[in-house]
């Protein structure tokens, strides 16, 4: 069984560390957002699975040579008080270690979603009483502004997307259409999901630098994924003009304004409280790329490749867990 | 019929568009009299006093204390309440992304220069 949770420890430092640098420097995920996703996805879940599965396993091999009667003997100790003298210290605190980081990922997730889900409403009831409804588009609301801000606020069938009236001013029909579309897209396309999934991840290993790479890259995609959907509907000049006139009108706010409200709402869970000062640089590269993207558009990804990449995620998905159970597979 | 939070919009809009504070009864009168219509039904004093504690709590109005009955008033402008929240919007932080999703982050001085260069150029 030793072998096996060393291959799994293989594993996870490989998908802690080289594999997503690998895939942040890729040039290809501008050519196929929706695979790169895929791929991002079963990278963090593959990861954090053979991270736990790696110490799980290890720790259970002083009692049995397969998973089964391992945990069998596992259970023994822990309910009929059987002697623990088989397993030393070092493979319980191996078990105690592979349940906390369980524990600890499962309840970030939780904290991460009752956090997010209490901004949301507390934002929500403010522009309830703030803005009016948009004239001529559902589940769009218009806020008094001069700022060109637009953005959406997921929260299942009462989502909304908000429009500034600076925005509005600035922008022709066919533009804010794209404005419009785009947004939809994040809305329809469950993309704040993902966004909490990684903002999850990254949350619960801070100390891990590839989770942030990975919560950028997917806030990248989704905007590229959204693009997509947005050229549906106009031409690319339009998005592109839609774009470059946001952007330029959207300059961030001054440094000593950091200091967020949101962010404190967020007690006891994680480091909300210090604003990221570093984003609006990870924000401006972001959108480089997709107006790279748009103003010099590359062929979509080929068959071939996309395949390529969608088996990696599906083997990254399927290894861990044969790797759990191999041992007993082959005796 | 309309809701609570219909309720709080009608109040919050009467005390934003008064300077001075006003009591539950003369809220009420100003919201029978509002014209959007589907609040402006007879409503009990205790109901509007119902909407005053939650936009109390929420932090959005203030009772003066040594006027029986108690008189409340907006804590700021409506200005200023959209102010804010359009800074929670504009501000990066950690867990902004996932709470809403904006068309365009935050943009560098230099990069906003090369955008207004391409609008120029197109």
């Amino acid at each position: 069984m030793f072998w096996a949770s060393y291959l799994l420890a293989a594993l996870a430092i490989v998908l802690a560390w080289p594999a997503p640098i690998a895939l942040s420097r890729a040039s290809w995920p501008a050519r196929a957002p929706f695979t790169a996703m895929i791929l991002w996805q079963s990278i963090a879940l593959a990861g954090g699975l053979s991270m736990i599965g790696a110490m799980l396993v290890w720790g259970l091999e002083p009692l049995g040579d397969n998973l089964v009667s391992a945990s069998a003997g596992f259970f023994g100790i822990l309910l009929n008080e059987e002697s623990a003298a088989t397993l030393g210290v070092i493979h319980v605190f191996a078990i105690s270690a592979a349940t906390l980081l369980f524990g600890h990922l499962l309840f970030t997730l939780a904290l991460t979603f009752v956090r997010i889900r209490r901004q949301r409403r507390r934002h929500r009831d403010m522009l309830h009483l703030l803005s009016s409804p948009a004239a001529d588009q559902p589940a769009t609301l218009v806020i008094s502004h001069p700022a060109p801000v637009a953005y959406c606020l997921p929260g299942g069938a009462r989502s909304v997307t908000v429009m500034s009236d600076g925005l509005i001013g600035l922008l022709s029909r066919a533009e804010l259409d794209a404005v419009l579309t785009h947004e939809n897209a994040h809305l329809h396309q469950r993309h704040h999901l993902l966004l909490w999934a990684f903002a999850a991840w990254r949350a619960a290993l801070p100390w891990l630098p590839t989770s942030q790479l990975a919560q950028r890259a997917v806030s990248e995609l989704i905007e590229m994924l959204a693009d997509d959907e947005a050229l549906r509907h106009v031409d690319e000049p339009t998005l592109v003009r839609a774009i470059a006139i946001v952007g330029s009108g959207a300059l961030p706010p001054p440094q000593d304004e950091l200091d967020d409200p949101l962010a404190d709402e967020g007690r006891g869970g994680g480091n909300p409280a210090a604003a990221d000062v570093t984003g609006g640089v990870a924000d401006a590269r972001s959108t480089a790329h997709r107006l790279r993207r748009l103003l010099t558009p590359l062929p979509p990804l080929g068959r071939l490749q996309q395949g390529l990449a969608l088996s990696t995620a599906g083997l990254l998905l399927v290894v861990p867990p044969v790797l759990l159970v191999a041992p007993e597979l082959l005796g | 019929m309309a809701t609570l939070g219909d309720l709080e919009r009608t109040v919050m809009d009467l005390l934003w568009a008064t300077p001075e504070a006003m009591n539950a009864n003369a809220l009420r009168d100003a919201i029978a009299e509002a014209p959007s219509g589907e609040v402006g039904r007879e409503l009990a004093v205790t109901t509007v006093l119902t909407v005053l504690s939650r936009l109390e709590k929420k932090g959005l109005v203030e009772r003066e204390r040594d006027s029986r009955p108690h008189r409340y008033r907006s804590v700021t402008s409506r200005e200023d309440h959209t102010a804010e929240l359009m800074h929670e919007v504009l501000v990066t932080a950690p867990d902004r992304e996932a709470v809403l999703a904006r068309f365009i982050g935050s943009v560098s001085p230099a990069e906003a220069e090369t955008l207004r260069k391409l609008l120029g150029g197109s």
